[in-house]
């Protein structure tokens, strides 16, 4: 495994050998705060690519292919697009809500997507509760939503906050659960340890059949939980208007598209994380060779490609299952999905206990 | 071999907060920019609640549905429960067959919550 700190080592030292340390920290600082906006702004701009593309194979379109080759360049013209639309001042609206709303939306996938395992020495936030963390911090969103649809004051956007409200605290029960269950598995919520763990073998392998049961549950909540695919009845066009972001023009209503997207990678990331080794290259005890050959690839191309290669499946899903109604979404959650995990839970702790994993 | 935190930082509340400002500092930065080179022009009409072209009637932050609160109260009941649980999963594999005794108390007063609000209908969206 290449050890990235190398490269952050060497930024270290060069940069305390001519300052003094506090400067040195706040230079890193300002550093880690350009790079995570950087990765956040690409990402953005590549899912965006990615998903129109994704949709137009499914459809037997096209897509995107005139801005640029193969159409790469459409996000970034997408992104002007919508930064030189106005931003039209609305006279109904609590103006100070209405403002504050990207601002939570933003701040709650930007916290989160620092949680993520980059890659082996690229780890930015590192608590020993880091899951917890991250499962803390990602709830933050709903209350930006939430504040959208109200502070818009418009019937559109209170039902569909509303509808978002319900739809997102619910899976997160079911999040929370398939985390605690591999949690309770590796023994440990730190990232790094998550990660450390699954050097042998990633826990979809070595988990028995409770990790894939909780792999299952943790995609379909995952989906709803970044209100997309069969779940995207918060803005479900053709009763709604556009949900919660009625009301939001231009840039405005980019910060919401743009953390829609970005929880889509965060999602597919911590399933990363938790279930296929994070950063961890693909490792088969007893294949020595294989392990040293798998070593060579990086971990940041290990972690990304995995987490690209789940938010295909979950864009798959969108293109594949018809939208459900409130109270079928309601009743998949709380009738199937929050019992299954409860029994998966206890069943995850027999496995534990007696040893009956690899 | 394993390396931690990114530049050696030891200090994660920092880096919470340098990720905070972050995503602060994106918001910020893209509105002052787009007020730089956005359009503007006004006209009474933009300024209405986007709806069928006739005038919203009544209010809009009105009430809503009593059934979106009982979910909003169910699922408080069981993410503190959540909460109650993680320390718990961390410590699981050192207790062993007691750790399983002593949680499958707690565990089954939760599952009666949930049986007994199955039971009463609040599963139910009517």
């Amino acid at each position: 495994m290449y050890d990235l700190s190398l490269i952050t080592d060497w930024i270290h030292n060069l940069l305390s050998s001519f300052m003094p340390g506090w400067l040195t920290t706040t230079v890193e600082c300002v550093l880690i705060g350009v790079g995570l906006l950087l990765v956040y702004a690409l990402l953005a701009l590549f899912y965006i690519y990615f998903e129109r593309k994704v949709c137009a194979a499914f459809q037997c379109r096209l897509g995107p292919n005139r801005v640029g080759p193969w159409g790469l360049l459409q996000s970034f013209a997408d992104m002007f697009k919508m930064l030189i639309k106005e931003l039209i001042t609305l006279k109904h609206i609590d103006r100070f809500l209405f403002a504050l709303a990207p601002y939570l939306v933003i701040i709650a996938s930007m916290l989160s997507f620092a949680v993520l395992p980059w890659g082996n020495g690229l780890q930015v936030l590192d608590f020993n509760i880091g899951i917890f963390f991250l499962l803390a911090v990602s709830s933050i969103g709903v209350l930006g939503i939430l504040l959208a649809g109200w502070s818009s004051n418009n019937k559109f956007t209170l039902i569909g906050a509303l509808r978002s409200g319900a739809q997102m605290v619910s899976y997160e029960l079911s999040i929370g659960l398939s985390v605690l269950t591999m949690v309770a598995y590796a023994g440990t919520m730190s990232v790094t340890g998550i990660v450390a763990a699954q050097e042998d073998l990633w826990f979809i392998f070595s988990g028995h059949v409770p990790a894939i049961i909780a792999f299952v549950i943790y995609l379909i909540a995952g989906t709803a939980e970044t209100n997309r695919g069969p779940f995207d009845l918060p803005e479900a066009e053709s009763e709604l208007t556009a949900g919660y972001h009625t009301e939001y023009s231009g840039i405005h209503f980019g910060f919401f598209y743009l953390a829609e997207y970005l929880n889509l990678f965060i999602v597919s990331g911590v399933a990363t994380l938790l279930f296929f080794g994070g950063w961890m290259p693909l490792h088969i005890p007893g294949w020595d060779g294989f392990n040293e050959v798998m070593n060579y690839i990086p971990s940041v191309v290990w972690f990304v490609g995995k987490a690209i290669a789940l938010s295909f499946i979950i864009i798959w899903f969108k293109w594949t299952f018809p939208r459900l109604r409130i109270d079928q979404l309601l009743t998949l959650e709380w009738k199937y999905l929050l019992p299954i995990n409860l029994f998966n839970l206890v069943l995850m702790v027999l496995v534990i206990v007696f040893g009956w994993h690899f | 071999m394993i390396s931690l935190s990114i530049f050696g930082i030891e200090n994660n509340a920092l880096l919470a907060v340098v990720a905070a400002l972050t995503g602060f500092g994106l918001v910020a930065l893209a509105m002052w920019l787009a007020g730089l080179i956005s359009p503007r022009s006004f006209n009474p009409q933009k300024g209405e609640a986007y709806e069928c072209g006739i005038p919203t009637r009544g209010v809009s932050m009105s009430q809503f549905k009593v059934g979106y609160y009982l979910f909003a109260i169910l699922f408080l009941m069981f993410d503190v429960e959540t909460v109650f649980l993680f320390p718990w999963a961390v410590r699981v594999q050192e207790m062993g067959v007691d750790g399983l005794i002593s949680i499958a108390v707690f565990f089954g007063i939760l599952v009666l919550g949930l049986v007994y609000a199955w039971r009463k209908g609040a599963l139910e969206w009517k």
